[in-house]
């Protein structure tokens, strides 16, 4: 069933109105100069009032960040040189000290955040709930703009729990030997090219300590929006879930529509102590390009998740819509002995989008499991490609690992790849890989059309039917959020 | 290839340094070589030779080598294989025939030909099964249009050196829609040499045109212990309906290196079957590409491996789908013991025109002890979207419950396990259509089980 023009036309009329977030922010914004040298990294450091130790650090990361090559012979994406040095590092909305609170917080702001839904006034969050006085509230946000985090909520409530949420920045002050002591632990200042990158010049990003035994009340969530043009978004994320504790954290991002293609390098780690677990959860919907490959976001990931203690789990879930390049593998260091590591992934692409994603398991620890369900769908003229690694050291004795990967392709200018990895050094592992190709099957589609349901809707629900597996793991929020997407990124590519 | 394309230099994950010891002896050698006077052969040696010269060997940076590492061949200087002359007598040659039947068969000792141990009866009329050095002058037209057609020597750095050094190997043409019922045998024995590691590689040319058949097997097999290296090439030609079952046995010894590669090029209906059993040589790599070049085509590539003390094998494999309506399907299985380990690397790419591909591909593997190792990557590369494709992976042990249900049974431990990895084992040889072929390679399959 190959895309008849009629198709093309209407994938193209879908996407042009789909990303409902291009919109710009109208604010004034202390900028730093264009350029990256050690004083971009000193400004940076100077502005967010760094102590001496962590501007170091960075000057660390920035000099080994000199020496490295761009890695771009192993992914299967292409793209222009990126120049470096025309971008500007630092873009924070001009305000005169850090807000106390949202009273003082610019109302173009504000109204910036209605617009993409994210609630940042606690009440808001509880209105239309009866009696919610007193109960629990679903959702704390940390709200970054640009390179800076302009508020966030539910943090005295959450306190009173001895859970930290904050921005980094605010941790490095707050917090500074918990900083200290798990910065660049599970990320190394030396990792990669863009994690390292990300040392010298990250800007923002979210804080969170979990203490032990604790259960965290409500999901933490961190909302990262690109506004200024020419910038690039560096934001770091450090989670700690200490003993027997839990976590359940959402990450959401979206951008302005621009024509020149902007850079995102982040980087996440997750340290679960004895008994503890994380979940985290992202659907990025960052700006992918318009139909013809124009603009869109760079999204040069590196997240990672260190399982240290027995029995702790880390389970990332992600729904990738955006972006016109995705380099990302969220990954697991499956350490401490039963520790468990999940990955769920959806992706879509369509236009001239690409995306090369997927996972590494690494089992170090005895009885260690780990569970990779992969769901990529490729329409237009978009390259896809699952690459995950599943490492089983020597030690790991009767260590799991069940990899399921599948492509759905639709019309016959994509592509769909799958590069697994499966190095396995102990006897008693297993490892199972399964991975499959196809499209939608016309038997199908001809089975819900004759139900009266439109061809649209029909492959809506066959897709959502294709992707549930990965759908369930996430938040009910999220959850209706994802399944709205997949519909509207795929929207009219069947014909 | 442009010439300026063949001195390009060396992308990442090569090391040119290593080029040298060979190169040193091409000079020597090469005037020497069978055809030497064909300026389209000069030609076709001097591209190998300075695109090997250009690269040298690959390194583990170079993706497609990542588990291989060849740096033990950097330490060794490989000499030209010397003439043994008639020196080397056999007693017996490898076959898959009952005793005592002759059939069509070459011999080669250290890539050279030898006449008085090789054989053509049974063949039909038509057919030609020679040594490339004597076709060279007997079919030259044949081998010049195809000899370097579909392994060409870019940056396929092995195939380059096979190409600046090609002396001989076996040549096979069937002629449109002549039917071969012998098995041809091909037979290539390492036995090198004391004074120093003996390096030779032989070049196939196998060529069967439109509605032709014919089932070759290959037996790899070492004499003695002295340190060898098998670089071969084969080129397969498979014509418009045509079909070849090739089939390969590498039992070389425990100081050989044994390096492959084969690429088909399957025309519209053409069926290539490929299977290879890989016991020995302390390193070997298997390379099989196979193109399906016309609508229709079907190959197979499957195989086994047995790998043991500190051997390494390694199994990587091409299929491309350039047209439509093709079917691929590849089954491999391997078993590892001791520290030896085992590489799979399988990739399936989808080109853009080729709809209702059907690809299948399953790769399984088990470890018998705590200190050998697998690396797998099974690869699907697609740009076609009405296609049915999936590859399936597992590495791990013996099924603990299906030993419990055996030795419930009074069946001992190690009974029990040569049981449980024979019948694993025997599921890959299934995959061979030829049953004379699949008896023979399930008793080396016996014969590897009863050493331990």
């Amino acid at each position: 069933m190959a895309a008849t023009t009629e198709t093309v036309e209407q994938v193209r009329a879908v996407t042009e109105q789909k990303y409902k977030y291009g919109f710009t922010t109208d604010i004034e914004s202390d900028v730093a100069p264009k350029g990256l040298n050690e004083d971009t990294v000193r400004f940076i450091s100077a502005k967010k009032e760094e102590p001496e130790w962590l501007l170091e650090w960075r000057l660390k990361a920035f000099r080994v960040w000199q020496e490295m090559e761009e890695p771009r012979h192993w992914a299967k994406l292409s793209y222009p040189p990126i120049d470096y040095q025309d971008a500007h590092y630092y873009a924070a909305p001009k305000m005169k000290d850090r807000p106390k609170s949202l009273d003082e917080v610019d109302p173009e702001l504000l109204k910036t955040y209605e617009k993409l839904g994210i609630p940042l006034r606690e009440q808001e969050i509880l209105a239309g709930v009866e009696g919610a006085e007193g109960k629990s509230p679903a959702i704390a946000v940390d709200a970054v703009f640009d390179s800076v985090s302009v508020a966030t909520t539910f943090k005295a409530k959450l306190e009173e729990m001895g859970i930290i949420f904050c921005s980094i920045s605010e941790a490095v002050h707050k917090c500074p030997e918990l900083v200290q002591k798990y910065l660049g632990s599970v990320v190394p200042y030396t990792d990669n090219f863009y994690a390292t990158l990300n040392c010298a010049v990250f800007t923002d990003g979210s804080f969170v300590y979990i203490p032990k035994g604790v259960r965290c009340p409500m999901e933490l969530s961190t909302y990262f929006r690109i506004n200024q043009a020419n910038t690039g978004q560096f934001e770091r994320t450090l989670i700690i879930a200490d003993e027997g504790s839990y976590v359940s954290y959402l990450e959401g991002c979206t951008a302005p529509k621009r024509d020149e293609n902007q850079l995102h390098a982040a980087v996440v780690e997750l340290v679960a102590l004895d008994d503890a677990q994380i979940k985290y959860s992202t659907v990025q919907n960052w700006y992918p390009g318009n139909e013809d490959g124009v603009g869109g976001i760079y999204n040069f990931v590196t997240k990672r998740g260190a399982c240290r203690g027995r029995n702790s789990k880390i389970s990332w879930t992600q729904v990738e819509t955006g972006s016109a390049i995705t380099w990302k593998y969220p990954s697991c260091i499956l350490q401490g002995d039963n520790s468990v590591g999940e990955f769920y992934s959806v992706a879509i692409t369509n236009n001239f989008q690409q995306a090369d994603t997927g996972t590494k398991m690494i089992h170090i620890g005895k009885n260690t499991r780990s569970t990779i369900v992969s769901k990529g769908i490729s329409a237009g003229r978009a390259q896809q490609t699952y690459r995950g690694l599943v490492k089983i050291l020597p030690k790991a004795e009767g260590a799991r690992n069940h990899t399921q990967c599948d492509s759905l392709l639709i019309g016959d200018q994509c592509g769909a790849h799958t590069v697994p990895y499966i190095e396995n050094r102990n006897r008693t592992a297993r490892v199972e890989h399964e991975a499959t190709t196809a499209k939608i099957s016309e038997d199908q589609l001809f089975y819900c059309r004759q139900r009266g349901l439109s061809e649209e809707d029909a492959v809506s629900l066959i897709v959502n039917g294709f992707c549930k597996e990965v759908l369930k793991e996430l938040p009910m929020e999220f959850a209706v959020e994802a399944q709205k997407l997949v519909g509207i990124s795929l929207e009219g590519s069947v014909g | 290839m442009a010439s300026t394309t063949l001195t390009a230099p060396a992308p990442r994950g090569y090391d040119p340094a290593a080029a040298k010891p060979f190169l040193e002896q091409f000079d020597r050698v090469k005037d020497g070589l069978p055809g030497a006077g064909l300026s389209w052969l000069n030609e076709l040696r001097s591209q190998g030779q300075a695109r090997f010269a250009a690269l040298g060997l690959p390194t583990v940076k170079n993706e497609s080598w990542r588990y291989t590492n060849l740096r033990a061949l950097d330490k060794l200087t490989f000499q030209p294989a010397a003439e043994t002359g008639e020196a080397v007598r056999f007693d017996v040659l490898p076959t898959v025939r009952a005793d005592g039947a002759t059939g069509p068969r070459l011999v080669f000792v250290d890539g050279r030909f030898r006449a008085e141990l090789s054989s053509t009866t049974g063949l039909p009329a038509g057919v030609e099964l020679l040594n490339l050095a004597d076709a060279l002058t007997r079919k030259p037209d044949l081998v010049a249009e195809h000899l370097g057609r579909i392994a060409a020597p870019d940056d396929r750095t092995l195939v380059a050196l096979n190409t600046a050094f090609l002396a001989d190997g076996p040549v096979l043409h069937v002629p449109r829609g002549v039917t071969v019922d012998e098995t041809i045998e091909l037979v290539f024995v390492s036995v090198g040499s004391e004074a120093q590691p003996t390096a030779f590689h032989p070049r196939g040319l196998i060529v069967a045109e439109a509605e032709s058949h014919a089932v070759i097997v290959e037996h790899h097999v070492g004499l003695g212990s002295c340190t060898t290296l098998s670089n071969g090439v084969t080129e397969v030609f498979v014509g418009e309906g045509a079909s070849v079952h090739h089939y390969k046995v590498q039992r070389e010894h425990a100081e050989s290196f044994h390096l492959s590669h084969t690429a088909a090029k399957v025309a519209g209906k053409g069926v290539y079957d490929n299977f290879i059993l890989t016991i020995g040589a302390k390193l070997s790599r298997n390379e099989v590409n196979s193109v399906l070049d016309g609508e229709e085509g079907d190959t197979h590539v499957s195989g086994a491996y047995m790998v043991r003390g500190g051997q390494h094998v390694d199994t990587t494999t091409f299929i491309d789908h350039a047209k439509p309506c093709c079917t691929s399907r590849e089954v491999y299985k391997g078993v590892i013991d001791d520290q030896a380990r085992a590489v799979f690397q399988g990739k399936i790419i989808v080109r853009p025109d080729a709809q209702k591909t059907d690809g299948y591909q399953q790769n399984r593997a088990l470890l018998l002890s705590d200190t050998a190792e697998i690396d797998a990557k099974p690869e699907l590369e697609i740009y076609a979207d009405d296609v049915k494709c999936s590859h399936g992976a597992t590495v791990g042990e013996l099924d603990d419950d299906q030993l419990f249900y055996l030795r419930a049974r009074g069946i001992d431990k190690a009974e029990a396990r040569g049981l449980l990895i024979g019948a694993f084992l025997s599921e890959a040889l299934e995959e061979i259509a030829e049953e004379s072929v699949r008896d023979a390679f399930q008793s080396y399959v016996a014969d590897w089980q009863n050493v331990r």
